[in-house]
């Protein structure tokens, strides 16, 4: 049997072996993924660990939808392998001076916080079902308890003093696992576009603006889904995180992208021909113009008007799907576009993108839907909203 | 609590600080030592040689040799006996797009500035040899002025400090005693990480296996005394490769009497493919 290969088109002077992409669209999934856990988390972690207030209605939606997107962060990952069957390698026997090789236990670690996290969070919740419920469900949140039905004040503090160290660690951890996926790309010397010591703190805060900005989006289209007015000052709250950190990440990749074309070094002329070629619609046009300035520039005018109503509601919505369609541009300009310049500096690739099939287009919209789909079960089984009343000694009551 | 006296309440308040203090000091030189240690351990020119007893025969010992490859590109005639006995040797996927070794050739045009470059999977040359199967460099500059024209031929380079091999995240990719890069086809992932990380193209992920592949020097051969395919098939002797151990081996021979050159030195990785004859456009 002949086996499976699919070349992509060329110009100029390539390796031979080049001509076949072996980091697919999924490989550009999996940072996505694991930037809006990271972005998501920070949002928790503002509430829970910076006292920012105005947050607390989506403090437990954040911690949730974190918890969903990690579920499926390693599947793309696993999808692309050549022996997936093999993937536990990594962990079993790790070759520490891989930047891989530290996947499995952080993202395991954050897995067993994000899960930890949210048991102390919903544990009045838990207790208060498993005493009342009957059957399957009953059983359910019974098992869930643990065996602690203790939800006297005293307990309750020490679930708050657990979450709040919870999310101290999670901070680092969060944004450990993914700036440690730039680290991935940016400790590459093979690659002009990729080896950039900026590449970790780029990725970190690409993370940031995707997760807040998806958080923003639930946030809406989940009280539009419940007929329940939208609290504007929360929404307001995630557009100034947004604000504040898209400047960040524009200047971060801003002066990324000066700092390769100022040191001028070989194979710039092919990066130069790169970007204003086929990369001037994804990166310039998509990634920085319609994705991030745009975006930058709504929320900033919204901020100086002091707009509010409907006029925020629809501004802040739209600027969160820019921003995550921007990340997922990003990603993609990344990952693709890094193997379509050719590592002898002297040739450019073309990705085709295919439809079906396990690298395809379906199957990573799949992976992002999915994540969705999880959530809408989890907030049946722990609605992220009734939290005002069993948390009532949150952590800046007390 | 009560009873006891203000002072010696400030005393322990101010022990514990202390000690909380001292803690703090000690945790951060601990850390910063075990930063230390690991940025050591993973650094890129750390990176260990597998060691082990006699391997893979009894016959033979990895200790005894330090295996290198020499390339003198003046010789080389683009006839591509190497690509096609690499091909046979070592079962690579006969296509145009997957390679142990390639030949690459550097054609000047009177009145141009670069190099028109391309290697025998270049779709003109596959046209020419009728096959993907079979190789040949088409004569398309016969029409041509070419004010300078050669060939490189390329494999791995076996790297001193293989980015490769550092990149692994299940060790799969080793070096030996010896010094060649090997991969471990039972523990390879096919993760695909080495493929990106090496900075020469010399990898390719075999969609049948599910595994990366890549020149070995024919270490099934060469441990058996024997020369790699490339090497013997080679008619006018481009291809050179022995052991530096021995003072006269081919290669040291090779190293000692020419002014040889690798590739992409600045990479750090320390190329053990030794070239002469090749110009500043090769990469």
């Amino acid at each position: 049997m002949e086996p499976l290969i699919n070349a992509v088109p060329y110009t100029g002077w390539v390796y031979p072996n080049e001509t076949i992409f072996e980091w697919s669209v999924l490989i550009a999934v999996y940072p996505y993924l694991t930037g809006l856990v990271a972005g998501a988390f920070t949002v928790s972690s503002l509430y829970q660990v910076f006292g920012f207030q105005r947050l607390k209605p989506v403090a437990h939606l954040a911690l949730l939808t974190s918890l969903c997107f990690m579920f499926f962060v390693p599947l793309p990952l696993l999808l692309h392998l050549g022996h997936p069957e093999r993937a536990f390698n990594s962990t079993l026997t790790p070759h520490w001076t891989s930047a891989m090789a530290a996947f499995g236990y952080i993202a395991s670690f954050y897995v067993g916080l994000l899960m930890l996290e949210a048991w102390f969070a919903y544990r009045p919740f838990i207790v208060e079902n498993a005493q009342n419920k009957k059957g399957l469900l009953g059983a359910f949140y019974r098992v869930l308890t643990l065996g602690s039905y203790d939800v006297s004040e005293k307990a309750l503090r020490i679930d708050q003093k657990w979450i709040l160290w919870l999310a101290i660690i999670g901070i680092p951890a969060a944004h450990g696992l993914h700036g440690y996926v730039g680290f991935m790309y940016g400790s590459l010397k093979s690659r002009e576009w990729w080896s950039s010591d900026l590449m970790p703190v780029i990725f970190l805060f690409s993370a940031i603006i995707s997760g807040v900005s998806l958080l923003a989006v639930i946030f809406v289209v989940s009280s539009k889904l419940r007929k329940i007015p939208i609290d504007l000052a929360c929404l307001k709250g995630l557009a100034y995180t947004i604000w504040g950190f898209i400047m960040v990440a524009l200047v971060l990749e801003g002066l990324e992208f000066a700092n390769i074309v100022y040191k001028g070094r070989e194979g710039v002329e092919m990066i130069m021909e790169y970007v204003t070629g086929p990369l001037l619609v994804p990166y310039f046009i998509l990634q920085f113009a319609v994705g991030a300035i745009l975006p930058f520039l709504w929320l900033s005018y919204m901020i100086w008007r002091g707009t509010t109503g409907r006029a925020l509601i629809i501004g802040v919505t739209t600027c969160a799907v820019l921003v995550l369609f921007s990340v997922f541009m990003m990603r993609w300009n990344v990952v693709i576009g890094g193997q379509e310049i050719s590592k002898t500096g002297k040739g450019l690739m073309f990705y085709q993108l295919p439809i079906l099939g396990k690298e395809g287009v379906l199957m990573s919209a799949a992976l992002i839907i999915a994540p969705f789909l999880v959530l809408v079960v989890l907030t049946r089984l722990f609605p992220p909203w009734e939290h005002e009343a069993t948390t009532s000694s949150s952590l800046h009551a007390s | 609590m009560t009873n006891e006296s203000k002072p010696k309440l400030a005393a322990r308040r101010e022990f514990l600080a202390k000690l909380a203090r001292t803690a703090t000091c000690a945790g951060a030189v601990v850390g910063a030592a075990a930063a230390l240690g690991v940025m050591q351990n993973v650094a890129a020119k750390s990176e260990s040689k597998s060691t082990g007893g006699s391997f893979p025969t009894k016959d033979y010992d990895w200790t005894k040799h330090q295996w290198a490859f020499g390339v003198d590109a003046t010789k080389c005639i683009g006839c591509l006996r190497c690509v096609e006995a690499c091909k046979t040797e070592n079962n690579v996927p006969r296509n145009a797009h997957q390679f142990r070794t390639w030949v690459e050739r550097y054609v000047y045009l009177e009145g141009e500035d670069k190099p028109r470059i391309d290697s025998q999977q270049d779709p003109v040359n596959i046209e020419a040899s009728g096959s993907e199967k079979e190789y040949r460099f088409a004569n398309r500059y016969k029409d041509a002025k070419v004010e300078k024209a050669f060939f490189v031929p390329k494999l791995c380079n076996h790297c001193n400090h293989p980015t490769c091999n550092q990149v692994c995240p299940v060790g799969a990719c080793y070096k030996t005693e010896d010094g060649v890069v090997l991969i471990d086809h039972d523990y390879c992932i096919g993760c695909r990480y080495c493929v990106q990380a090496c900075p020469y193209g010399a990898r390719f992920f075999n969609e049948e296996h599910g595994v990366t592949e890549k020149c070995t020097w024919c270490y099934h051969r060469i441990t058996k005394g024997l020369q790699p395919a490339c090497v013997e098939a080679c008619p006018v002797g481009a291809r050179v490769f022995g052991d530096r151990r021995d003072k006269q081996s081919p290669i040291s021979l090779f190293i000692r009497n020419n002014r040889v050159q690798v590739l992409k030195p600045e990479t750090g990785n320390g190329p053990n493919v030794f070239y002469v004859g090749i110009d500043k456009e090769v990469v």
